[in-house]
């Protein structure tokens, strides 16, 4: 089921190139520079070295006993990915990224971001490596994540806020590619997710797969086996994918979680592979939240990280495929697991791994003693302390 | 034959080269877009593209995106395009093309798309994010339905992949003129000189070269032309000059604008 490297960029009938021919020639020397040193030995030394002594990996994998006694189910372990540099998974794919952009003799670094974490990692990633960073975000973006905005100003990167369409997450990716069209030569676009155009899923799934490897290797040591389950969040999905994919020939149960908003029902949300259809953007087919029409919906989430009406095209595979179940955890459950993580182990989870926080905990009870669950904490919560004061001010208004 | 074909097949014939004009439907209303296909029409215009909106479209500049966030807002879609499409079959024969982006394809299926806009009277497409790489199905769909298919080329595409793009296309092949996104205003450099000179000579004559994406004015127009293309595309200036007309007058002044571009496009 592992599909390892697509020549022609297709998981299954999803992934490909749908894109402006002015970016063809961008996306083919991205793909051969990224064939060329993705087993090339300085390149690997240089990658690790940035992560292990820059990033700080490996992270953990933590226990959480209060939170699995809480639950009083399977055991809940947490891949600690908040404890990386810059609080989030994003800095393994920026460095690796980053890295390539120097190679290719790109000194001028564009990218989008949602909550920002991707943004700060970019940031940090072209300063470490003295590249030039300039930003998109969505301007309600910039409002709710303003702590990340002025971080990346402190890091040396330029914030662009964007005011067109919904001014989140897809209208950053939008302006990211018109910047890219316009300065083509001289521009590399170090995207986020596993999402766009080949070969950015392939090969932001592989500078995520760290995630997975450590787990599997971790596992085997505290619990002499490979995990039960594992559990993501997925938005773009790129912690998901950097989870999955090396444990997809394993015996593991994987699950996949969206941000389920005010609900399915209510329209309000955005888990595109639980509510979506098949359609086309940003150059690639997969699954999208969009209308009858073809024209693709607003979307909401609590967390600004998985407000995202497209997802990676691996993981519409895996869905097809059935290999990986994919769920939705609303606004308000995602806000109970924030505060429970925080109260119960003393870690803040960012708004986005509080969904599989939430997902987990519900599992964990319904599972024995003896079986292990292991979640991916993509992030820490710092970043969203303002934004659940104000979800919870709102929300008590509300019932007033 | 097609509408497009024996249009530059007319044209050939009288020594004259093509204004194609892009407007988008149901900007600011669906009277005005047709009040500015009439304009166009009595204007000379030789081709006309009609933009149908999507949400995120990432070729575009800054004025094709309000338009077409302005024409979502007022309801377009399939349906009323559809309406539009038919009342100006009913007053002019001008070659008519689809300008989108792949998803609004796609979501109504390609083959169901392209046959129910070929019936009202579209005679050509236009997918600034289809890359022939991912065109299998579109193109059988289009070929099936006798739809003239226009690809876009770009001054950085190679020799080999020109050659494999015009091969795909049929009725024009369409030159994006610059580094950037649709209605941008800067002058002209080198490049787009070296870009349309390099198309022709590769093209050797088998298939027109539209050039568009930021031909905005009379010189510009007269610019491409004698750098060799067969069809200049204006799109944004219209829109801008759509925008800034009483509605009543659209269809005058856009009329002598596009006389103006027609104009420019005939060399002594």
């Amino acid at each position: 089921m592992k599909l390892g490297y697509p020549k022609d960029g297709k998981f299954g009938e999803f992934g490909g190139r749908y894109i402006p021919e002015t970016l063809v020639p961008a996306v083919e020397e991205l793909e051969q520079a990224y064939l060329k040193y993705k087993n090339d030995a300085e390149f690997k030394k240089e990658l690790h070295y940035y992560l292990t002594q820059y990033a700080g990996r490996p992270t953990p994998l933590y226990l959480a006993k209060n939170l699995t006694k809480f639950a009083g189910g399977a055991k809940i372990y947490l891949k600690r990915e908040d404890l990386l540099h810059g609080g989030a998974h994003k800095i393994n794919n920026t460095l690796g990224q980053a890295l390539l952009a120097k190679r290719m003799k790109k000194k001028r670094i564009i990218a989008e971001t949602g909550a920002g974490q991707h943004g700060v990692a970019t940031a940090m990633a072209c300063s470490a490596l003295g590249l030039n960073g300039e930003v998109y975000m969505g301007y309600k973006d910039t409002q709710r994540q303003k702590l990340n905005v002025f971080r990346m100003n402190l890091l040396g990167s330029k914030v662009h806020p964007v005011k067109e369409g919904t001014q989140t997450l897809k209208d950053a990716i939008n302006e990211a590619i018109r910047d890219w069209i316009t300065n083509v030569k001289s521009t590399y676009y170090l995207l986020g997710s596993a999402v766009g155009p080949h070969p950015y899923p392939v090969m932001v799934r592989d500078f995520q797969s760290v995630i997975g490897d450590e787990i599997l290797v971790q596992m085997k040591k505290l619990e002499k086996k490979s995990p039960d389950s594992v559990v993501a969040c997925v938005g773009g999905g790129s912690n998901a994918i950097g989870t999955f994919y090396p444990l997809i020939d394993e015996d593991t149960k994987m699950f996949g979680v969206e941000a389920g908003g005010e609900g399915i029902k209510s329209g309000h949300h955005s888990a595109t592979l639980v509510g979506g259809s098949k359609g086309v953007l940003h150059g690639m087919l997969t699954y999208l939240l969009q209308d009858k029409e073809g024209q693709i919906s607003e979307t909401h989430s609590v967390s600004a990280g998985l407000d995202y009406p497209g997802v990676g095209p691996e993981h519409s595979y895996l869905k097809d495929a059935k290999r990986v179940k994919y769920d939705a955890v609303n606004d308000k459950e995602a806000v109970e697991a924030f505060l429970l993580l925080s109260k119960h182990e003393g870690i803040i989870p960012a708004l986005e791994s509080a969904h599989a926080i939430a997902y987990a905990v519900k599992m964990a009870k319904n599972m024995p003693k003896s079986e292990s669950i292991v979640v991916t904490l993509s992030g820490r919560g710092d970043k969203d302390v303002e934004e659940v004061g104000r979800y919870l001010s709102k929300n008590v208004k509300n019932k007033r | 034959m097609s509408r497009i074909k024996d249009k530059f097949k007319d044209l050939r014939s009288k020594n004259q080269k093509a204004l194609i004009a892009y407007v988008m439907a149901g900007f600011p209303s669906e009277r005005d877009t047709i009040s500015a296909v009439r304009g166009l029409v009595k204007g000379g215009a030789d081709i006309i593209e009609l933009g149908m909106p999507f949400s995120d479209p990432l070729a575009d500049g800054p004025v094709i995106q309000n338009a077409g966030f302005q024409a979502l807002q007022k309801g377009m879609n399939l349906a009323k395009f559809l309406v539009m499409v038919k009342k100006i079959r009913k007053e002019t024969d001008i070659p008519l093309v689809l300008m989108t982006y792949t998803n609004i394809l796609y979501s109504h299926g390609y083959a169901k798309f392209i046959s129910t806009v070929k019936n009202a009277g579209i005679d050509g497409l236009i997918l600034p994010d289809m890359s022939i790489n991912e065109s299998k199905d579109f193109l059988q769909a289009a070929k099936k339905n006798k739809m003239d298919v226009i690809f876009l080329i770009s001054p950085n595409t190679a020799p080999d992949r020109i050659k494999k793009i015009s091969n795909l296309s049929s009725g024009f092949l369409y030159l994006v003129s610059v580094f950037g996104t649709t209605g941008g205003q800067q002058q002209f450099q080198n490049y787009t000189t070296h870009a349309i000179k390099n198309a022709k000579k590769i093209l050797g004559g088998k298939i027109p070269l539209g050039v568009g994406f930021g031909v905005s004015n009379p010189e510009q127009a007269r610019f491409i032309i004698k750098s060799g293309a067969d069809a200049i595309i204006v799109g944004s200036a219209f829109l801008r000059l759509i925008e800034s007309t009483s509605p009543e007058k659209i269809e005058s002044k856009i009329g002598s604008f596009a006389s103006s571009l027609k104009k420019a496009t005939i060399t002594e």
